[in-house]
C-alpha cells in the first residue's frame, strides 16, 4: 500500500505522462505553446487538436512527433494531428528506410519513436532493435537479444507473434514469448530488469504490448487454449516487482473487486461470480486472458481492457455465464481494484474473444456531452459505452452477424440465435461472424476531425459441420470440424469507416479475396493509413474513403501503421510487413492448404493467400 | 596441393563407407514425454515398434521429437520432419494411415478397494461419483467420454485435467490415473493403452474396465482402430508398412500386451474406430 500511495503521488505531481518525462521541461512547455507545429521536432505530444469536431475531447495527449505507446496515446485512438502528408501532398511520398529483421514470422504491433530513435520488437526471437533516425537510411545503433525459452514457440497458439514495446522512466519494456516482461535501457539497449510472469510449463505464453500507468508495467497472458486462466499483472516500473495481479475467473478477492465495483448490469452484479457461474472446480481452467490491448482514461483514473474466450472448448462442459471471460472491465491502475466490468457475451460457443482495443472520446452523444468507450467487437458488434458506468449505448452490427438478433441494452445481453449455437452433435452452418470475429485484435483509429472510427474488418462465417477423428497427446477423440469461407457478397476484408455519432457506416474498401488484418493510423492531414494482407501500404483519404497513394511492400502487412517527426523536422510513416498471425499463417510452407480445417479452421478462408504474399519481416518507413 | 588431396581422401574415405552411411532412415515424430507410448529414452511401445519396423526394412531410426499437442501433425509429418507416426487413429484427416494393428478403447479407472466394477456410462452411480476426465483446451472439441457424460446432464461432479498437463511433468496426461490413486477423484475415464500402463504401475491397486460401446448413439464412439500415419500421397511407405503390420501381427500383439494395453477383439484388418 505504501508503494502504491508513493507512485500515486508522484504521478500526481508532475501530471505528466511517462512518454514525455524524459524531456527537458523547457521543451515540454515549448512544445505546449506552440500546439500543433509539424516544424518542431520531437515535439512529443499535444491535446490541442486542430480541426477537432466540436465537443470532441480525448481524454489524454495523442502523438504529435513522438510515439511512445503502443497505440500512440492512452485514449488507443492511434491518431496523430501531425499534418506535414496529407490529402494534397500524400501522392508524393516515397521509401525513405527499410530494414529486414530477417524473420520468417508475422510482424504484429509497431515500433516506438522516442527522440531520435525508433526501437521495434521481433516476432520470436523477440528481440529489441533501435535505429538512429538522425542518420540517413536510419542505420541500426544495437540489438538487445533476450534469448526467450525456445520452447514457447510449440507452446504459441497461434504464431510466434509480438505486438510491440512501450516506453517509460528511459526503459523500453515489452513483453517475450516465454512469458517474461523485460526492460531495456532506451540509450544503451542493456537490460534493467526482467520478471517471469506466466510459466510456459503450463502453456502461458505473452504476445501483447504492456502499458504503463504511474509508474505500473501492465501487462496480460495468452494461452486459453491451454486451459490458463487469465489474469492482469501489475509491475514496478523501475525494479519489475510484481505489485498485484487480477485474475478473470475465482474469487472476488483473486479478481480484485471490492466494495467499490458497481457492475452496470445484473448480470453481472453479485458475490464470486468467478466461481458460482461455473460447475465446479472449473474456473480453474477457465480462460479468460488478456492478450490485445489497454487504455487509460487519466482524468477517471482507470484502465480499460477485454478478456478472451472461456476455458475448456466444450460449452456443454461448463454451464453458466463463465465469469468473467469475454468481459470488458474498468480498474484503478495503482491498486488493480475493479470499478466495474461488463460480460459481453456470456456462456461462449463461438471463440469471440473481446481482447480489442477500446477507445476512450467524449464526445456528443444524442444530445448529451458523454464519456464514451467505443469497442468494436469480435462479435460484429460495434459497442459504444459510457465509460464511467459500463452502460451500452450502442451495439449495431458493422459486419454480416448471424450468432445473435441484437443486443437489449437494457439488460446488456445479446439475443441469440439458438440455431448457431453450436454443442457436440448438433451442428450449425453459417454462422457470422466466424471464430475470427467481425475483426480481431488488429487496432482501429478514431479521427476527431471526421468523428469516424477506422475499423479493420473481416467478413467471414463458418459451419460447424460432422465429426472427425482427432488425436492429441495418446488419445484420439473426436471433433467438431470448423470450416471458414467469406461471408455474404464474397468478399473477405473490408477497411470500415464507422460514423460514431450517428451509429453507421459511411463508407468502406472492400478486399475481395483476403481479410483486413492491419491496424490504422488516422492523421491531421486528413488521412487514414492502413495495410493489406496482400501486402499494399495505403493513405486513405478519411472522408471519402478514397485511396490517394500505395505502395508495396515485401509481405502481405499485419502491423499497425505509426508517424513521427524526424530529427530533421520531417515527417515520416512506417509500417511493418511480414505475413503471419493466426489468418496469415496459412501462407507459410509448413502449413497445407489443402486441408480447409487446418489453422483452427481459417485455411478454409484464406486458401489464396499462399499464392499471394510470403513470410519475411521488415520495417518500411516513408517519407517526402 | 596438401588440402587437395587430403579432401580427395577424405572423399574417398566417404565412399568407401557408404554402404553404412546410406543406410536408409526411417523417420519417426514422436513425443519425448508420453508414456507408454514413447519417450526420449525410447521406453514406449512407439518406440519398439519403430525398431521393430526399421530392423525389418533394413532402415534406421530417426527421431523428431515433438510434444504431441495441438499443432503436433503440422509441426512434424506435414511440415517433413518425418515420415511417420507410430501411432494414429484410422481416419484422422491430417495423415494416411495403414491397416491398424489394434483396436482399444476409453476405460474406467477406479481404486481395487472400491470395487466399483463400472462397465457402462449410463450407470446411475456416475451422478454422485467425483469423475476425472481430460479436456484438451479450445480446440472445438472434447474427448467422448465429456460429451457423453454431458449429453447425459452429469457435468457438475466432472472434474477436468488438462491433457496437456504441466509439461515439467513425466508423463504430463497420467495426473489423471494418479488422481484416482490418490483420491481425488472416485473413477477417471480415459483412453485404455495410457490408463492401463499407469494402472499397473500404480502403487495402489487399480481396476480398469473398458466403457462398453452404446450402440444406439454412435455418435459418441469408445472404440479407435489405431494405425501409422504417413504424410498424404506416400503410398510407397505406406504400403511396406501395411505388408510389415501383417507380417508381425502376433509380434505387435504380444508387445502391446507387455504393455497392457487394453486390446479390442480379434485383430482384424477392418478399420472399426470412426
Amino acid at each position: 500500500m505504501e508503494r502504491v500511495k508513493r507512485i500515486s503521488a508522484i504521478g500526481a505531481a508532475l501530471g505528466l505522462f511517462c512518454g514525455i518525462a524524459f524531456l527537458p521541461a523547457s521543451r515540454l512547455l515549448a512544445q505546449k505553446n506552440k500546439g500543433n507545429s509539424n516544424s518542431a521536432a520531437h515535439s512529443g505530444m499535444t491535446t490541442d487538436i486542430p480541426g477537432a469536431l466540436p465537443g470532441i475531447h480525448l481524454v489524454s495527449p495523442v502523438p504529435n512527433g513522438q510515439w511512445t505507446l503502443p497505440a500512440g496515446d492512452y485514449a488507443n485512438t492511434r491518431y496523430s494531428p501531425l499534418s506535414q502528408i496529407n490529402a494534397q501532398n500524400v501522392q508524393n511520398l516515397h521509401l525513405v528506410a527499410n530494414y529486414s529483421v530477417g524473420i520468417p514470422h508475422g510482424f504484429e504491433g509497431q515500433p516506438l519513436v522516442v527522440g531520435s530513435t525508433l526501437y521495434m520488437v521481433t516476432p520470436y526471437p523477440n528481440n529489441l532493435i533501435a535505429l538512429d533516425l538522425t542518420k540517413p537510411g536510419f542505420p541500426q545503433k544495437w540489438i538487445f537479444e533476450p534469448h526467450p525459452d525456445i520452447r514457447a514457440v510449440g507452446i504459441a497458439c497461434c504464431d510466434v507473434v509480438n505486438r510491440g514495446a512501450v516506453y517509460a522512466n528511459g526503459k523500453i519494456i515489452y513483453n517475450t514469448l516465454d512469458a517474461y516482461t523485460v526492460a531495456v535501457d532506451a540509450n544503451t539497449g542493456k537490460q534493467v530488469w526482467r520478471t517471469q510472469v506466466g510459466n510456459i510449463q503450463l502453456g502461458e505464453t505473452i504476445t501483447m504490448a504492456p502499458i504503463v500507468v504511474k509508474n505500473v508495467v501492465l501487462t496480460g497472458i495468452s494461452g486459453a487454449e491451454l486451459g490458463v486462466r487469465g489474469r492482469l499483472t501489475a509491475l514496478d516500473v523501475d525494479t519489475g516487482k510484481i505489485l498485484w495481479r487480477a485474475w478473470n475467473t475465482g474469487s472476488d478477492a483473486d479478481v480484485r473487486i471490492g466494495s467499490d465495483f458497481k457492475p452496470f448490469y445484473k448480470k453481472d452484479q453479485g458475490k464470486n461470480l468467478g466461481i458460482t457461474t461455473w460447475t465446479p472446480g472449473q474456473w480453474k481452467l477457465g480462460g479468460g486472458t488478456i492478450w490485445g490491448w489497454i487504455s487509460y482514461d487519466p482524468e477517471l483514473n482507470l484502465i480499460y481492457y477485454g478478456t478472451g474466450n472461456p476455458g475448456v472448448w466444450n460449452p456443454d462442459m461448463r454451464p453458466g455465464s463463465n465469469h468473467w471471460s469475454i468481459t470488458i472491465w474498468a480498474r484503478n491502475p495503482e491498486t488493480g481494484m475493479a470499478k466495474w466490468a461488463y460480460q459481453v457475451v456470456p456462456h461462449d460457443a463461438w471463440d469471440y474473444d473481446e481482447i480489442m482495443e477500446n477507445i476512450l472520446v467524449d464526445m456528443p452523444w444524442q444530445g448529451k456531452e458523454r464519456k464514451l468507450l467505443l469497442h468494436p467487437g469480435r462479435t460484429g458488434f460495434m459497442f459504444v459505452l459510457d465509460r464511467e458506468t459500463g452502460e451500452v449505448l450502442s451495439a449495431q452490427k458493422y459486419v454480416p452477424v448471424t450468432w445473435a438478433n441484437s443486443y437489449d441494452l437494457k439488460t446488456g445481453l445479446p439475443d441469440i440465435n439458438l440455431d448457431k449455437r453450436t454443442h457436440f452433435g448438433k451442428y450449425a452452418t453459417d454462422i457470422c461472424p466466424s471464430s475470427t470475429g467481425g475483426k480481431d485484435f488488429i487496432p482501429s483509429a478514431f479521427s476527431p476531425q471526421t468523428g469516424y472510427i477506422y475499423i479493420p474488418a473481416h467478413n467471414t462465417c463458418m459451419d460447424y459441420e460432422g465429426t472427425a477423428v482427432n488425436y492429441i497427446a495418446g488419445t484420439p477423440y473426436l471433433g467438431a470440424s470448423v470450416r471458414m469461407y467469406p461471408g455474404p457478397g464474397g468478399y473477405q476484408g473490408e477497411l470500415i469507416a464507422w460514423d460514431v455519432s450517428n451509429q453507421k457506416q459511411v463508407w468502406g474498401i472492400k478486399d475481395p479475396t483476403l481479410p483486413v488484418y492491419a491496424g490504422v493510423l488516422a492523421t491531421g492531414g486528413d488521412l487514414v493509413f492502413y495495410g493489406t494482407m496482400e501486402g499494399w501500404f495505403r493513405a486513405v483519404d478519411a472522408h471519402t474513403g478514397k485511396i490517394l497513394w500505395q505502395a508495396k511492400t515485401g509481405s502481405g502487412i499485419i502491423g499497425d501503421p505509426i508517424t513521427f517527426t524526424g530529427p530533421d523536422g520531417k515527417q515520416y510513416v512506417a509500417i511493418f510487413s511480414g505475413i503471419g498471425g493466426w489468418m496469415g499463417a496459412t501462407a507459410f510452407p509448413s502449413v497445407s492448404n489443402d486441408d480447409p480445417y487446418a489453422g483452427l479452421g481459417v485455411v478454409g478462408a484464406m486458401k489464396q493467400i499462399k499464392g499471394i504474399t510470403q513470410a519475411g519481416a521488415a520495417l518500411y518507413v516513408y517519407s517526402f | 596441393m596438401f588440402t587437395v588431396s587430403k579432401l580427395a581422401a577424405m572423399l574417398l574415405m566417404g565412399s568407401a563407407t557408404a554402404a553404412f552411411a546410406v543406410t536408409p532412415l526411417l523417420r519417426v515424430c514422436a513425443d519425448p514425454n508420453n508414456m507408454p507410448f514413447s519417450n526420449q529414452a525410447q521406453q514406449g511401445f512407439e518406440n519398439h515398434l519403430a525398431q521393430m519396423v526399421a530392423g525389418d526394412l533394413g532402415m534406421t531410426v530417426a527421431y523428431y521429437w515433438y510434444p504431441q499437442r495441438g499443432k503436433f501433425f503440422s509441426k512434424t509429418l506435414n511440415a517433413g520432419k518425418c515420415d511417420v507416426v507410430m501411432e494414429v487413429p484410422v481416419g484422422i484427416p491430417v495423415a494416411s494411415t495403414t491397416v491398424p494393428y489394434y483396436q482399444s478403447s476409453y476405460v474406467f479407472v477406479s481404486r481395487h478397494d472400491r470395487h466399483l466394477n463400472l462397465h457402462s456410462m449410463d450407470d446411475p452411480r456416475l451422478r454422485q461419483l467425483r469423475i476425472g476426465v481430460h479436456i484438451t483446451g479450445d480446440e472445438d472439441s472434447n474427448l467422448p467420454p465429456v460429451n457423453a457424460l454431458t449429453s447425459r446432464g452429469i457435468v457438475n461432479n466432472l472434474v477436468g485435467y488438462s491433457i496437456y498437463g504441466k509439461l515439467s511433468e513425466k508423463n504430463p496426461p497420467s495426473d489423471l490415473i494418479q488422481a484416482v490413486a490418490d483420491k481425488q477423484v472416485d473413477v477417471a475415464i480415459a483412453w485404455g493403452p495410457m490408463a492401463g500402463y499407469f494402472a499397473k504401475h500404480s502403487a495402489v491397486p487399480l481396476d480398469v474396465t473398458p466403457v462398453d460401446v452404446v450402440l444406439p448413439n454412435p455418435e459418441v464412439p469408445f472404440t479407435f482402430a489405431i494405425a501409422m500415419g504417413v504424410r498424404h500421397g506416400d503410398t510407397k511407405l505406406q504400403q511396406e508398412l501395411n505388408a510389415e503390420i501383417e507380417r508381425r501381427r502376433a509380434d505387435i500383439h504380444r508387445l502391446l500386451e507387455a504393455y497392457d494395453v487394453p486390446l479390442l477383439g480379434p485383430q482384424s484388418t477392418v478399420p472399426m474406430g470412426y
